[in-house]
């Protein structure tokens, strides 16, 4: 690991100002303290923003919730708010990680996780993330676990998160605030797909610092659930996810509204909304949702060892609507 | 006599554990220490045309960056620590010693290597062709008259990947030089095989070095033998005139200490319309290094686990560009069971039998290999209890006919087998003034419960209670006793710390028969019943004597008892009659399986398994479940991902590289078969380490065809492979 300077911030503003090049936000540190351990992330300076008072979730007007950048995955996860009327997220959160880590990493953090591609990790392999111009090895390579849809010939790694998954169907807001003031960043615009500047995950500016996400109204008719699908039953990134939301209603009960995001298949979270929308006026069945599927996989492209994913990736969106339509959820 | 021995009893060294309290090699400390990191290689293949150290060296706290070009000379006949040649990825190829672990890490990442770089090979399949013979092929009866007699065939390739032990404690040595005196913390299986490797790799004697572990979080094969990081922290202590502690990190300890190698297996039975094999092919091939020879052992089941007039069996090795794989928790046993075990899986199959009756009907009442009787064999027994126990009568045989709400239903079995090895093996035990007895034997804890049942084996030969013995090991000073691999231990130090202990109590009865006016005068020690620190006549129970009050009036301030344990001539080698010693088990499972998104889940499991004398329930039980824990990573989930370009491995972390969590392990039910053995060993026990894990790769298997109808041949079974 490189040397680097610490340093604690006593507020938002002075976290911001102190930002440099080569300085990096430290929250929970499950992700950033292993990279700087493996020499992937090396940064100059880590400003410690653990201390800031942004671990609160309030209620916003008109029924949304602000969720502080600092609530722990656990905390979030258990808040009774979010498990009465964003379940998804609730559950999306618990199916990530371990306990432990879930108790130390913060939501702001969540959001900013590097990809698990085994290349990017280790400084041996070329990568276009880490270094970039160098190559991707995963292409040729190992790439069971890596992307399906938007990636590119420079990188095809996956975002890892399971809470983003969620805050993608659910159309989270990320509150930022940086040396130009505050604005304003919807999730899907948040996280970017890999073209030839794989090396940038968000489009986050520098000194740019996320102070809370926030989530807006869900019809109470809206139901969500989300399914994670991996190789062992906990502590194992997404083979697929998918966090899905319905309404189902009217005398002749058809689907209302519907949302469908996608884990494990991309460089960030997937959102699906033309298959979303294939959804409405249809009725709550197997077969709309397998039609859906098709669609939310359309231009899906598979490599050596993930081409599975395409099938599989259908089948877990029928399986998380379908547990709605059963009451599994 | 007391009955210790078989009871259940905690673990004696659990407190010390769960408080951390134990000491593990790493935590040893001595003044001056300083801390070395090793540089590994990033290539798989090529040389070292440069090492720049200029950078590393101007750190802060480096004390020495000891590379190919100035290491010292160690003992000339060993292969040098480092080498500017490049045979795998992740090759030690320097050492930074420092003040502080950070710095040495830090200033070992600065060490700047060029290379020339040659294109590697590190999967089999594309170099197979390349395979040698290892070892004469094994031809019994005529393979290819019964093949061709068969009206029934099973003819695949089956495959296992590369897997990792990943014990939970890193490898680690302190090393401290005392003038040519080298004690070694050492994280090992063997205390005394270490002490011999690094007594050779100095060119010392064997009294020069002293190798101490008292405790070990886990070895399962790969601390079996001292790898080249033990012999560098001595080195490097050397040259820094100073102790050195070296741990390896978890990244570097999958290419550092060893691996189970992947293996190729051509498996061909055939059979009559009875059932019966009438021929049984085994050719198996294991990948190693450029510079090692390892035999995974694969086939050699082949030879005795079902009775077949005509065998053919054999093994290959395969050279590629990878770190020499070792023994890993039933080397040979693990990777051969899973394709024979499934392949009877698809006999039973194919001739609508069921499975435990197609492996009665070619039950091997003796080694048919060495045409020995077995020592005691009640694999029967295991099949009928563990059948019982699981309700293998309610299996459906139909393939996919069995749910449990959304779930595909499985149930599948398997048999286990394990060598009962037992390997000569000294022990010291002395009794004090107060009566309380102290054990010596050169053995170790791997974790498994050995400081537990020699105090229970002890307890009841001398007669105190457990409490009134303490058991030293880990220590390469003790009477000698060979490493714990094999599943040696419990039966070697278990046979010769009984032996001790019984040479002690018989000692202390004849002296104390012998003073004046003693109580038990006349008696021989087989005439004196020694009970929770109690001598009784057994002529006169009226007469009875504290061993403390013995001791006094002895006016000795300790006694010894001292015995070697050898295995006799029943093993073979002398006269009379010859055994093979073996240890046998069945596994059951059922397993879940999502019928869309193929998640499999193992719901439960019963082993029931014949091991000889039980030493102590509890540890026994444990053991056996830990390897069925490990038959369920290696059936769904492990393995080590070679990048073929590169030549290194991708999945080098306990996040990417998959072991069971809680969440994968389901209720195991363990039923000890009772069995007696007069002949495997003294203490009448045979080992429980390895057998675990043997068939349980396969009864998961066998149980996601029969949930699902899709055979797997090749692990381990992710999703993917079953959608």
């Amino acid at each position: 690991m490189k040397a680097f300077e610490y340093q604690r911030a006593g507020s938002v503003g002075e976290a911001i100002r102190s930002a440099s090049d080569g300085s990096k936000f430290l929250g929970g540190g499950t992700n950033l303290v292993d990279l700087m351990k493996y020499n992937v992330e090396e940064p100059s300076k880590l400003i410690d923003v653990t201390r800031l008072p942004l671990a609160k979730i309030e209620d916003l007007p008109g029924g949304g919730l602000r969720i502080g950048a600092l609530v722990k995955n656990s905390d979030l996860a258990a808040d009774h708010r979010v498990f009465e009327r964003y379940r998804m997220l609730s559950q999306a959160i618990l199916n990530g990680a371990s306990p432990q880590l879930r108790n130390l990493a913060t939501t702001g953090g969540n959001l900013m996780q590097r990809t698990r591609c085994g290349y990017f990790y280790d400084t041996a392999f070329p990568c276009n993330k880490r270094t970039p111009g160098s190559g991707c090895s995963a292409i040729q390579g190992q790439n069971r676990m890596h992307a399906i849809l938007g990636q590119s010939d420079a990188c095809i790694a996956v975002n890892p998160s399971d809470m983003c998954v969620a805050l993608a169907a659910l159309d989270a807001v990320i509150q930022v605030e940086g040396p130009k003031g505050k604005r304003s960043i919807p999730i899907l615009e948040f996280h970017r797909l890999p073209g030839d500047t794989p090396n940038l995950d968000t489009n986050l500016g520098h000194g740019e610092l996320i102070w809370a996400v926030d989530l807006p109204p869900l019809p109470k008719e809206v139901q969500t659930h989300y399914v994670k699908v991996r190789d062992r039953n906990s502590y194992a990134f997404a083979l697929t996810s998918a966090a899905v939301g319905m309404h189902v209603g009217g005398v002749d009960p058809t689907i209302r509204a519907a949302r469908i995001a996608l884990g494990g298949v991309s460089h960030k979270p997937w959102r699906a909304q033309e298959a979303e929308k294939a959804l409405v006026g249809m009725p709550a069945t197997r077969e709309s949702f397998r039609h859906a599927a098709e669609f939310a996989l359309t231009g899906a492209k598979g490599y050596e060892h993930n081409d599975f994913k395409v099938e599989l990736a259908k089948r877990t969106i029928v399986r998380a609507f379908m547990d709605l339509v059963v009451g599994l959820a | 006599m007391n009955n210790y021995v078989g009871k259940p009893l905690d673990r004696v060294d659990g407190r010390l554990k769960v408080t951390g309290a134990a000491k593990y090699a790493a935590e040893f400390d001595a003044p001056k220490m300083s801390h070395a990191v090793l540089v590994l290689s990033t290539i798989a293949k090529g040389a070292i045309t440069a090492m720049d150290t200029s950078e590393a060296e101007k750190q802060p706290g480096v004390i020495a960056v000891i590379t190919p070009d100035n290491m010292p000379k160690v003992a000339a006949a060993q292969r040098p620590l480092f080498d500017k040649a490049i045979h795998y990825s992740g090759q030690s190829i320097a050492v930074v010693v420092a003040e502080t672990l950070e710095e040495a890490t830090r200033a070992a990442d600065l060490v700047h290597v060029t290379y020339a770089e040659e294109k590697p090979a590190v999967e089999m399949e594309p170099v197979i062709d390349q395979a040698y013979q290892r070892g004469q092929p094994n031809k019994r009866g005529d393979f290819d008259a019964g093949l061709a007699g068969a009206t029934h065939k099973v003819d695949h390739i089956y495959r296992t990947p590369i897997e990792h032990h990943n014990p939970m404690e890193p490898h680690a040595t302190v090393a401290v030089w005392n003038g040519d005196m080298l004690t070694a913390y050492d994280s090992t299986q063997g205390v005394s095989g270490s002490a011999q490797s690094l007594a050779r790799r100095f060119g010392i004697g064997a009294d020069k070095v002293r190798v101490i572990d008292p405790f070990v979080g886990g070895g399962f094969g790969c601390k079996g033998q001292s790898w080249p990081h033990s012999s560098i922290a001595a080195m490097a202590a050397q040259v820094v005139n100073r102790p050195v502690k070296l741990a390896l990190t978890r990244r570097q300890m999958f290419t550092s200490n060893g691996h189970r190698p992947p293996t190729r297996q051509a498996v061909i039975l055939g059979a009559g319309d009875d059932g019966k094999l009438t021929a049984h092919q085994h050719y198996a091939i294991n990948h190693t290094s450029r510079q090692d020879e390892f035999v995974e052992g694969t086939s050699r089941l082949a030879t005795s686990m079902y009775s077949c007039a005509n065998v053919n069996q054999g093994q290959k090795l395969l050279r590629l560009d990878v770190p020499g794989p070792t023994y890993a928790r039933a080397p040979g046993e693990s990777t051969g069971s899973f394709s024979i075990e499934t392949a009877m899986d698809e006999l039973a199959a194919e001739l609508g039998v069921d499975p435990i009756e197609l492996r009665l009907r070619n039950y091997a009442e003796k080694d048919e290999a060495s045409n020995r009787p077995y020592s005691s064999k009640s694999l029967k027994e295991c099949y009928r209890l563990g059948a019982e126990k699981f309700g293998w009568s309610k299996r459906n045989p139909k393939v996919g006919s069995m749910t449990e709400g959304r779930y595909l239903v499985g149930y599948g079995m398997a048999s286990a087998t394990y060598p009962a090895n037992f390997w000569p093996t000294s022990a010291k035990a002395v009794m004090t003034a107060d009566g309380k007895v102290q054990v010596q034997c050169g053995t170790q804890d791997l974790g498994t419960g050995t400081y537990t049942i020699l105090g229970q084996i002890a307890a009841d030969a001398v007669g105190v209670k457990p409490d009134m013995v303490r058991v030293e090991i880990g220590d390469s000073w003790l009477p000698n006793a060979p490493g714990s691999g094999g599943s040696n231990s419990a039966t070697s130090a278990g046979s010769a710390v009984m032996l001790a202990s019984q040479a002690l109590k018989k000692q202390v009865v004849e002296l104390y028969a012998a003073t004046e006016s003693s109580p038990l005068s006349g008696h021989a020690d087989e005439d004196v019943e020694a009970r929770d620190g109690k001598l009784t006549s057994k002529k006169d129970p009226t007469k009875s004597v504290e061993y403390a009050e013995v001791m006094k009036k002895l006016g000795k301030t300790s006694l010894e008892g001292e015995a070697t344990a050898r295995p006799g001539a029943e093993r073979g080698g002398g006269p009379g009659e010859h055994y093979t010693m073996q240890g046998f088990g069945a596994q059951f499972c059922e397993v879940h399986v999502d019928p869309d998104l193929r998640m499999v889940r193992v719901a439960r499991w019963v082993g029931a398994f014949g091991l000889g004398k039980v030493l102590n329930e509890k540890t026994l039980v444990s053991q056996l479940k830990g390897g069925v824990v490990w038959g369920i990573g290696m059936g769904l989930l492990e393995e080590t991902i070679p990048d073929a370009t590169h030549g290194r491995f991708v999945n080098c972390s306990l996040a990417d590289y998959h072991v069971p969590v809680s969440a994968d392990v389901c209720s195991i039910d363990i039923i000890l078969v009772p069995e007696e053995d007069k002949f495997v060993s003294p203490i009448g026990a045979k080992g429980a380490g390895e057998i675990g894990i043997t068939g349980a790769a396969a009864a998961i298997g066998n149980a996601i065809y029969h949930a699902t109808g899709k055979r797997v041949r090749d692990l381990p079974i992710t999703l993917n492979k079953i959608l």
